[in-house]
């Protein structure tokens, strides 16, 4: 026994809904701080404002001990430049940084994370997390230190190297002397249970499976200060309402927009379902200021259904495993390693060119390999028992092989990068793209809510969240402290619980992987490759027509599907931004990765600014932001933390 | 289990995303609450085995089955389009997980 099906076969009926159904019941609940989503951001941000003395409650759709895109694990702490073993100034890290990512991301965050990133990290280690080789498991593995224990990684061991630096793969290319040591390996599959067990230590009341669905607004005025959120628990229906002085979305991003087909919802994405941009679309109805929204690109790392990413679909060079062809001749791709110390070969545009032509030429023969048994059995150890053992969703893949009898010093795991063809234009991935603006608090546009990690046009890695929710978290308890609680608008939550528990009045109609399909199918066929202002328009029609005709017929017969369906109605709020920010973009860029076939002039000088994107009254306004609002980085970060105190000392 | 042929829908699929061997699962439902989407639901019958109702939203995480207390009770099962393939380097030999 074990599926939904054999269960009938055997007890001849259909299992009962196992949690109690409250549709229509409330809870109340008060807060100083109420964290949306349960995350790696979330947790940091919990813990520090407790630690701030603040009464927090968190809000999480699954279960906090392994929510998250960081949930199951990760290997390497990005971006650490303050540790001791770095060669970098964490200042001057973070310019570079912004440099290589063209300067459109969240230059607050990375400075944030440059900056205190590794205090986060010694604060991981009081709590319990395991982020040194303590055991000596991994002595003559390059890049330990004996002293510290620490382990820094291969990745980005090049300054800037998001891409492959120059003169990658020559002799001599990037000795150990002149490496910046700015990633650490870590063994982040022990943090996300230490991080709940030191959340439930400090008092945060966490609504396990509940999920955050309206940011209420004062007054229930689109724009005024945040004073709470409702949620509804997704096992048994129950409506949450929690007043707050200060509400964090700490949310993830909208992994599925493009996805057309949810049969195979976790097939090949970095993502699971519940990414589904919950907290983008509550704070734009909230009246905060979005912006990057244009941004998206084909999913690098096998979308569009292919391959499960480190079992083949992306490729191992990621962590310093070097790709052969099936004569075991290395392929001209760099390796996150130490010879290359470059970028993973996927999405190298010009460098996947030079395979493909040479596969072409028959230079390289298919099938490709991860070449694990040409490694120094040292390296490899620690590749697949480390680096693959530690990293999200990949420990499962090193248990299932290696119970099929795979050997790390003997084996070459097979890689389907160009077997499965290049990414599809159409099955896109606005991660890493587009999020809530934030000023040098982590506060929105609308007073008292603040945002961390993925939601935040930022680059999304496990140690930004960790650090931006630990600042948000103490930033928020100040602001907290010093406003009081605000007043929420009974009218406000009405609305939302009838918007909430609509589907559930229904038993027939349109289900949620239907209404998700025909809203994928939308933005595949009309904001997929190519881009003009008369499918962009047929498309924001078409949206309105789903919303019309389709999203009233939308039910659930049960609170999960009821939590489906309310993350397709946060998806399609996110598709409206992201089309709207298109068509407000006449030009096509390279670096905000935007095709417009009517505006074919390249990253005008005049339009190298962030679009924000906002409502009023319900009414899309945009406004054009500097390049480097935030100023300078290192005087804008020193002149708000004067009084920051570093590691936790409990 | 009775021979009856029940009408129901056509299977999601995947479908099997863990095998639980229902002689070692105690019941724990520590799979349960730390699948992180639901794809679980505890048995009605409690001490058994819990119920495999969402399969086709699984994103492979691995997470219930690592944390799974009962060594044996659960196996992760890749779905048969997405199991690894791998090569012995020096006899040419091609293994998948099975």
């Amino acid at each position: 026994m074990g599926t939904w099906h054999e269960y009938l076969q055997s007890e001849g009926m259909p299992p009962e809904w196992p949690y109690p159904i409250k549709f229509g019941e409330e809870t109340e609940l008060d807060a100083d701080v109420l964290v949306l989503g349960g995350g790696i951001a979330g947790c940091w941000a919990a813990i520090s404002a407790a630690r701030q003395g603040a009464k927090v409650v968190m809000m999480e759709k699954g279960d906090v001990r392994r929510s998250g895109a960081g949930g199951p694990g990760c290997d390497h702490w990005c971006n650490v430049p303050a540790n001791p073993l770095s060669r970098v100034d964490p200042d001057e890290w973070a310019i570079l940084e912004m440099e290589s990512l063209g300067d459109y991301s969240n230059g607050i965050g990375i400075e944030i994370q440059c900056r205190e990133d590794f205090d986060a990290l010694l604060e991981m280690e009081q709590m319990g997390g395991k982020i040194r080789d303590t055991d000596d498991e991994f002595l003559g593995v390059e890049g330990r230190d004996d002293a510290t224990k620490f382990m820094v990684s291969p990745r980005y061991s090049v300054d800037g190297a998001l891409a492959p630096a120059k003169g990658w793969g020559e002799p001599g290319f990037n000795p150990p002397e002149k490496r910046n040591n700015t990633v650490l390996r870590i063994w982040g599959s022990t943090f996300k249970p230490v991080l709940k067990k030191e959340c439930l230590r400090l008092g945060v009341r966490i609504l396990d499976r509940t999920m955050a669905t309206c940011i209420l607004n004062e007054k229930g005025r689109q724009g005024a200060r945040a004073v709470g959120a409702t949620g509804i628990n997704v096992r048994t229906g129950e409506f949450v309402i929690v007043k707050a002085g200060a509400v964090i979305i700490s949310t993830a991003g909208a992994g599925h927009l493009w996805y057309l087909d949810m049969e195979h919802g976790g097939y090949s994405t970095m993502y699971s379902r519940n990414q589904s941009g919950d907290g983008t679309a509550m704070a734009w109805r909230a009246g905060a200021k979005v912006t990057m929204m244009e941004v998206s690109s084909p999913n690098r790392f096998s979308g569009g259904l292919k391959h499960k990413w480190y079992t083949g679909g992306g490729d191992a060079s990621y962590e310093n495993v070097p790709l052969v062809d099936a004569n075991n001749k290395r392929l001209p791709a760099p390796t996150q390693g130490w010879t290359d110390g470059g970028a993973m070969f996927s999405p190298q545009a010009d460098i996947i060119a030079r395979v493909r032509e040479g596969v072409k030429r028959g230079e390289y023969e298919l099938p490709f390999y991860a070449d694990f048994a040409s490694m120094k059995p040292e390296e490899s150890h620690a590749t697949w028992d480390l680096m693959l053992t530690e990293e999200s969703t990949t420990k499962i893949m090193v248990q299932t092989m290696e119970a099929g009898g795979f050997d790390k010093h003997r084996d070459q795991i097979m890689n389907y990068t160009l077997i499965e063809a290049q990414p599809s234009q159409q099955y896109r991935d606005p991660a890493g793209g587009g999020g809530i603006m934030t000023d040098w608090d982590l506060m929105t546009s609308v007073d008292g809510l603040f945002a961390a990690g993925m939601s935040t046009f930022s680059p999304g890695d496990h140690s930004y969240a960790a650090a931006t929710g630990r600042y948000a978290g103490r930033k928020a308890a100040v602001w907290a402290k010093q406003r009081g609680a605000g007043e929420i608008s009974r009218e406000q939550v009405d609305a939302e619980k009838e918007r909430v528990l609509a589907p559930t009045k229904r038993t027939g109609g349109i289900e949620w992987k239907e209404l998700h399909n025909g809203l994928s199918r939308v933005m595949q066929y009309y904001a997929g490759e190519f881009r003009n202002e008369r499918m962009l328009d047929m498309a924001l029609e078409e949206i309105g027509r789903i919303e019309e005709f389709a999203v009233p017929q939308l039910y659930a017969l049960d609170p999960h599907k009821l939590m489906r369906s309310l993350e397709d109605l946060s998806i399609i709020e996110y598709a409206k931004i992201v089309l709207n920010a298109i068509k407000e973009r006449r030009f096509t860029s390279q670096k905000l990765r935007i095709e417009r076939q009517d505006y074919p002039e390249n990253d005008p000088e005049e339009e190298k600014n962030y679009l924000a994107l906002y409502q009023e009254d319900g009414k899309v306004c945009f406004q054009r932001v500097p390049i480097r609002y935030w100023g300078t980085m290192k005087e804008q970060y020193e002149a708000h933390n004067p009084d920051y105190t570093g590691v936790y000392k409990g | 289990m009775d021979n009856k042929v029940y009408a129901i829908p056509n299977v999601q699929t995947p479908g099997m995303p863990v095998l639980i061997d229902p002689q070692k699962c105690i019941g724990c439902n520590t799979c349960v609450e730390t699948c992180q989407i639901d794809v679980f639901i505890p048995n009605p019958v409690r001490g058994r085995p819990p119920i495999i109702l969402h399969p086709e939203e699984c994103w492979y995480c691995g997470c219930c089955a690592t944390d799974c207390p009962t060594p044996g009770a659960m196996q992760f099962n890749w779905p048969l389009p997405l199991k690894p393939r791998w090569r012995n380097r020096e006899t040419g030999t091609v293994s998948q997980v099975r």
